[in-house]
């Protein structure tokens, strides 16, 4: 038995106290954790994704939601705009590259998105099988998508009308698998891949217009079910991805943009910072409460070793006699601040990242956005170091008391 | 000399609560000091084992000056010479008995030796207890685990304080019994401060301490 077997010991001793104490540091430790990985995750995939991506052009209607559907692919596209809008831009000096999406299918919840190769290009997507689409109806599949659904080289599939993969199905004008990309960490993962020809084709434009009208009362509202079929059969897209070539571009562009009737141009830059700025006063007040738990438990660690004190005082005593010195008793007991605080800590990280696990398989949105509870960031490092240098403020008091013990008295008096 | 004692006196408050002529106990002189309630006894003790820094004279303890030591020194001397069995604080009350005397040996000796544990609980009687907490130990057997541990030090002197005042007539006899023969087989030597006339003429020595007759002025 050695000292750091008794700090040991006298936590078992008052083994309700300890796990009481455990516990509501856990809960603190773990509510902070689950907030960092929240932000520095989602934070770290809305800047990933929006990298190198200027300005979005689409249809007149929320900056927010024509950010949100055509970069991050979460929300319905705002609505479409002419094909011809992409050799406007293109022909613009200033611009450097465009790159079309064509939205509004999906399959089994994952996206179809029509597009040119520079979009697999720019996220720095290769094919782990197969290859990119040459042929319309040909169709490259995310990562992800291609592990949820199981799909495979040659998969024929039939995409659905609408984001949410319960519109009418286009069983007439199936896709075949021809790719699947390696993984990337970007939204690429969780999209299928075609040419924006191929979309065209699934919602007939420029052949019969049967198919056309049977569409048309679903169109009552666009911005909720948003497709690449315009009400007079032309050729449309829902969004453009912009780079400058010249930072006068973004002078100039956003406002010549803006002043087309049917056109708006958004930042992701300035729209994903409106974004983060609004859920930031979310977190930072999640954390607020996170750090009060954390405090309350140090002062609850703290009342604990204080109100065990007038025991301890007899036992201090006792162990001076028995020949530790009186810093050996004070680490001893700063151990058992330490214990407690590192038991709860660890606690804390692991419940923290089960929680964000269960998070992330219960909700798909969550598992959408990139959310992972096996990525470790540094700032926990900090938390469980602010959580030991706690457990150890909150012994401080009590363990220094050794110092002032008088082994006579307190042997004399001791019951 | 195990112990040598130079005119002792000690104050407190403004009082005399110690005033001893020159005495020694040598190796092997198992002693009982014998004495009413404020006669100084404990007082005694605690200078004896470097608790206390006497107002006036000198104690020598295994030949060196435990009363003019620094306070590191007298722990030091204190652990490696003397084991304190008190009348009520006996053990630590986190630990087992068998843990009690294991943390007691690693402090005083630095190392682990499970089988002398073993051997010093049984001496005393408490094999059976050997995984009781003190709470759980009547004051009978927490007195004897306290010897035990005090004896895991491996210590020249054993100094304890009314070790049977609190024990009926049947367990005091057994008690100063266990005492001596644990003491006599460990190479120990006892000091033993009581008011418990029961133990007079159970030790090979006895000094009577009287309250000091400064008391009266």
């Amino acid at each position: 038995m050695t000292l750091a077997g008794l700090s040991l010991a006298y936590l078992r001793d008052r083994a309700l106290n300890t796990a009481l104490n455990v516990l509501l540091l856990t809960l603190g430790v773990a509510t902070m954790v689950i907030l960092v990985l929240f932000s520095a995750q989602l934070g770290e995939r809305f800047e990933r994704d929006a990298r190198g991506i200027d300005l979005v052009v689409g249809a007149k209607g929320s900056p927010l939601q024509l950010i949100l559907s055509s970069i991050y692919q979460v929300d319905v596209p705002t609505g479409n705009i002419p094909l011809s809008t992409v050799e406007t831009l293109r022909s613009d000096p200033t611009v450097g590259a465009v790159i079309p999406l064509a939205q509004g299918d999906s399959f089994r919840g994952f996206r179809i998105v029509g597009t040119e190769p520079a979009y697999v290009e720019h996220y720095g997507g290769e094919t782990a099988q197969g290859r990119l689409w040459q042929a319309p109806s040909e169709a490259v599949m995310g990562a992800e998508v291609a592990r949820r659904t199981g799909a495979g080289l040659g998969q024929a599939f039939v995409g659905s009308h609408g984001m949410a993969g319960d519109g009418q199905a286009h069983e007439e004008t199936p896709f075949r698998v021809v790719g699947v990309l390696a993984p990337t960490g970007t939204v690429l993962d969780r999209l299928i891949l075609t040419s924006v020809e191929s979309v065209w084709d699934v919602h007939g434009i420029a052949q019969a217009s049967g198919h056309d009208e049977a569409h048309e009362h679903e169109h009552a509202a666009p911005a909720a079910n948003a497709s690449i079929r315009g009400d007079h059969g032309e050729a449309e897209v829902t969004a453009l991805l912009v780079k400058y070539r010249s930072p006068l571009a973004a002078v100039r562009l956003p406002n010549f943009i803006n002043r087309q009737t049917e056109l708006q141009a958004a930042a992701p830059a300035v729209e994903t910072a409106r974004l983060l700025s609004l859920v930031g006063v979310g977190v930072d007040a999640a954390r607020g409460f996170a750090l009060l738990l954390i405090l309350t438990s140090g002062l609850s660690i703290f009342v604990a070793l204080y109100t065990a004190l007038r025991q301890r005082e007899a036992d201090m005593a006792l162990l001076r006699v028995m020949g530790a010195r009186p810093v050996a008793i004070f680490g001893q007991i700063l151990l058992e601040g330490l214990l407690l605080a590192a038991a709860g800590a660890l606690l804390g990280v692991a419940v923290g990242h089960g929680v964000v696990a269960l998070a992330a398989g219960a909700f798909d949105q969550l598992g959408d956005l990139g959310l992972s509870a096996f990525a470790f960031e540094p700032a926990e490092a900090w938390i469980v170091a602010g959580a030991l240098a706690m457990g150890a403020l909150a012994a401080l008091i009590p363990a220094a008391r050794v110092f002032g013990v008088d082994i006579a008295d307190t042997l004399q008096h001791a019951s | 000399m195990l112990i040598q004692v130079e005119a002792l006196t000690h104050r407190m408050g403004g009082r005399t609560v110690l005033d001893l002529p020159a005495f020694a106990i040598d190796r092997g002189e198992h002693t009982l000091l014998l004495g009413p309630s404020g006669s100084g006894k404990t007082t005694l003790i605690n200078i004896l084992t470097g608790l206390r820094t006497p107002s006036a004279g000198e104690v020598l303890i295994d030949g060196r000056p435990m009363s003019r030591l620094s306070a590191a020194e007298r722990d030091d001397l204190r652990r490696r010479t003397i084991g304190l069995v008190f009348q009520t604080l006996r053990l630590v009350s986190a630990l087992t008995v068998r843990q009690n005397l294991s943390l007691a040996q690693h402090l005083a000796l630095g190392r682990d030796d499970a089988a002398e544990v073993e051997r010093l609980i049984a001496r005393v009687g408490l094999a059976h207890r050997a995984d009781a907490r003190p709470r759980q130990l009547s004051q009978g057997e927490a007195q004897r685990a306290a010897i035990a541990r005090a004896l895991c030090a491996r210590p020249a002197l054993i100094v304890a304080d009314e070790p049977t005042s609190a024990l009926d007539d049947a367990n005091a006899a057994a008690m100063a019994d266990l005492l001596l023969a644990s003491a006599e087989s460990n190479g120990a030597t006892l000091l033993i401060a009581t008011h418990d006339n029961r133990l007079r003429g159970r030790f090979p020595r006895t000094l009577e301490l009287t309250p000091p007759k400064a008391l009266a002025a």
